[in-house]
């Protein structure tokens, strides 16, 4: 066999990773913004672009798309092509790949500080964009699996594997959960609702970290430690038990993240069962990372590189066993809600994802610069910065989520709650908030020398564009006509087409089938709960837009504690017109779902109305931040667009809200009336002058409404 | 909860994928030799050769 010469491509791999190291930076940045607004919220000053609500989405999108995202698509573009002895099939698709991605990421940082998002989370960008996600991925899987039609080594090592399973399982998922009906370009209201939402929503998100934060990086694991510690994988059986395993059990664990909610019981169970048999093909993994180190240990002394692939894998060990822990219904009646959570979540994105791309870009850039690493004392001190940045965040977090949760449920004898001021469990956490603040300035500032090496290292090299390979072609198996394209396309053709097929039939059947299925199940369940009206509406949309479902949640858990503090529990059957679910996964704020018993009438207004205004001026430790635009005053403009109203409406009865078109004709004598009545009372108050036409009147009329509609009778149950 | 059905049937086929995905694999020989794919993956070597020393 003529051994063939080609040339890897190198300057896709070069731009991914510098896109991966420039937006991880900014992801680092902004995560640091937003803890330091938890402690001192009048960071924002009067931007409400620069609120945690609105950040938070851009921090973790940040992280795991543009951050994480790019890392592994450097890490793809470099080990598929050596993998599989040849060139990546089209380097148009690769760029506009590379391009198409960049330019998400810039949307996304546009629209998520102004507000605009869908609130579901990982998933909060609108749809346009999701439709070029959907687009860029397709591309990226194209020009994927053409390179592995034209490969010249027939086996596909298990990071291939990896690689494919990523590309699979992302489409469906993203197809899934954001199917979305549009009302304008910029605003659109998820087809499912209330349990339904969720439960897809979770189901997305769980495996957005199995699919995009996992399985993709133990595929660069299985590349890029073998190569650096120049060492076989300790099992390669093991590796490929465990990815099967892996996938097939991975897609079931989602519903984990709504134990204790509204969902049915049976449904949460199953991914409880899931998650504790996940521990298995997840340690599968870490030992087989870990072990392909066996007697070279002496290696990690000396190798920055393999230090951090050490501590990435330690870190995904750590978190793949606290998963299956946290999934259980004893931990996570403890840990949901609290900052034990994103302590989970930050061991897996700055340990596992994080130190897995700074080893593989310690790795990539001498080979792709033709020269030895800038300085390994440098990387070194990069590695300390880090690991001691990561405890510096997750410990306290720790700490501060089993202090706050204990003190939720902390009853005195006479059976009222000791801390029944919400406040109390939350300025109890102030110097953990400061402490994580520290773990972040460590991790950055570690970053930061990262940056500076692979600067230095990058100049005092050479660009090495297009490397030079030799490999002999695949042997035809089955055909005398040597290396004709079109045999070895008809020769696996059974399989990918059936693919293709299968994939093509799945998401064009589905968005046919999926909004009648949600149409028909909102028949709501509680016979009083009754759909929103314009007011209400537009307020929920503020509330969607200000992200205050990244700190309050709407879902009373059946614990004596939860109904003592908020009322009574939350119901499935009283989400049935949310499009979309707003439970939330954490209480950094109190939360809402009984906040209209709370604070109702024209009192309860008139607190709403103050507190948005200036909560510190309430309470004095609050940290919550003001949102003085919502109001017209001090030359703001807080006047509530309702250009869209009846749009939203209509959109909301197309998915099954049940409006009547006399309704929805009427839209603005209802909103105009509804308005006028909180503005009234509000304004028998001597320091307040509100027109009913501001926004903090729709959010109010909204805040009222959460959670009464079940007090006006008794739970009607009907059999579905 | 209909959604559920909608989501056992999506996640089913996925599986349904990747056990096709698995049958192929298996029957094209990709697992017959659980070794030397290991090994072989260290060598990468290159045409020319420079010098790539690298400090460690």
């Amino acid at each position: 066999m003529e051994l063939e010469k080609f040339y890897y491509d190198n300057r896709i791999v070069r731009n991914f990773s510098i896109a991966a190291i420039v937006f991880g930076v900014v992801a680092f940045l902004v995560g640091l913004w937003i803890a330091l607004e938890l402690r001192y919220p009048q960071l924002n000053g009067p931007f409400s672009w620069l609120t945690f609500g609105r950040l938070r989405a851009l921090h973790t999108n940040a992280a795991i798309f543009a951050f994480v995202g790019n890392s592994i698509f450097a890490g793809i573009y470099y080990s598929l092509q050596r993998l599989l002895k040849t060139r990546m099939a089209s380097d148009l698709l690769s760029n506009i790949h590379f391009w198409g991605w960049q330019l998400i990421i810039v949307a996304a940082a546009i629209t998520l500080p102004l507000g605009i998002t869908t609130s579901k989370e990982y998933a909060e960008l609108e749809w346009p964009i999701d439709i070029a996600i959907a687009l860029i991925w397709v591309v990226f899987g194209v020009n994927m699996i053409w390179t592995i039609l034209k490969r010249r080594e027939r086996h596909l090592y298990v990071a291939i594997w990896f690689y494919l399973a990523t590309f699979i399982t992302i489409a469906v998922l993203h197809i899934f959960n954001s199917l979305a009906l549009p009302v304008s370009m910029l605003k659109s209201y998820s087809v499912y609702s209330g349990v339904q939402d969720a439960l897809v929503q979770w189901w997305y998100g769980h495996n957005a970290v199995a699919f995009f934060l996992t399985t993709p990086v133990l595929g660069l694991m299985y590349y890029f430690v073998p190569k650096a510690a120049n060492r076989p994988v300790y099992s390669y059986r093991l590796s490929i038990i465990h990815f099967w395993a892996l996938i097939f059990l991975y897609i079931w664990a989602g519903p984990h993240h709504l134990i204790y909610t509204s969902l049915p019981d049976w449904a949460q169970s199953l991914g409880t069962v899931f998650s504790i048999m996940l521990i298995f093909p997840s340690w599968g993994g870490m030992i087989n990372g870990l072990l392909t180190l066996r007697g070279a240990w002496d290696k990690v002394r000396d190798s920055a590189v393999l230090k951090f692939f050490v501590v990435a894998i330690t870190a995904y060990g750590m978190s793949t066993l606290e998963g299956p822990l946290l999934s259980t219904k004893t931990l996570n009646s403890i840990a949901h809600y609290t900052d034990w959570i994103p302590a989970h979540v930050h061991i897996g994105t700055l340990g596992w994802n994080g130190f897995m791309a700074f080893g593989m870009f310690y790795y990539l850039f001498p080979k792709m610069y033709r020269t030895g690493l800038y300085s390994e004392k440098l990387a070194n001190v990069h590695f300390w910065l880090g690991t001691l940045g990561i405890l510096f965040w997750a410990l306290p977090m720790y700490i501060s989520g089993f202090t706050q949760s204990l003190m939720w449920k902390q009853f005195n004898p006479d059976g009222t709650l000791v801390y029944s001021n919400f406040l109390d469990t939350v300025t109890q956490l102030f110097p953990f908030f400061f402490l994580r603040a520290v773990g972040g300035v460590l991790y950055l500032t570690g970053a930061l020398i990262f940056v500076y090496n692979m600067i230095k290292t990058a100049t005092g090299g050479k660009f090495l564009a297009q490397e030079e390979a030799e490999a002999a072609p695949l042997a035809p198996n089955y055909e005398a006509h040597k290396g004709d394209h079109w045999h070895r396309v008809i020769e696996r053709k059974p399989v990918q087409f059936a693919l293709w097929i299968t994939i093509a039939i799945l998401i064009g059947g589905v968005i046919e089938i999926i909004p009648t299925i949600t149409v028909s199940s909102n028949i709501p369940t509680i016979a009083s709960v009754k759909p929103y009206t314009p007011l209400e509406l537009e307020g929920r949309d503020l509330y969607i837009r200000e992200g205050c479902n990244a700190c309050h949640s709407q879902m009373v858990r059946p614990f004596r504690s939860e109904v003592e503090r908020y009322g009574e529990y939350s119901k499935a059957g009283e989400f049935v017109y949310d499009h979309p679910f707003l439970w939330g996964s954490k209480r950094t704020g109190p939360d809402l779902h009984r906040v209209g018993k709370k604070y109702q009438g024209d009192a309860g207004a008139v607190w709403h109305y103050n507190h948005m205004w200036d909560p510190q001026e309430m309470n004095k430790e609050s940290i919550m931040p003001r949102y003085p635009w919502l109001f017209s005053l001090e030359g703001n403009d807080g006047t509530l667009n309702t250009s869209s109203t009846e749009a939203k409406l209509k959109a909301m009865q197309t998915l099954g809200v049940p409006y009547s078109d006399e309704y929805i004709a009427n839209w603005q004598t209802e909103l105009e009336a509804q308005a006028s009545i909180i503005a009234e009372g509000l304004n028998k108050n001597p320091d307040i002058d509100v027109e009913p036409n501001e926004e903090i009147i729709a959010l109010i009329a909204y805040l009222q409404r959460l959670g009464r509609d079940i007090e006006k009778n008794e739970v009607v149950q009907k059999q579905p | 909860m209909e959604i559920i059905f909608v989501l056992i049937t999506v996640s089913l086929i996925i599986a349904l994928i990747f056990l096709s995905a698995f049958f192929w694999s298996v029957r094209s020989g990709q697992f017959d030799d659980d070794y030397t794919p290991s090994v072989r993956m260290l060598f990468d070597d290159e045409t020319k050769k420079e010098e790539t020393t690298t400090k460690s």
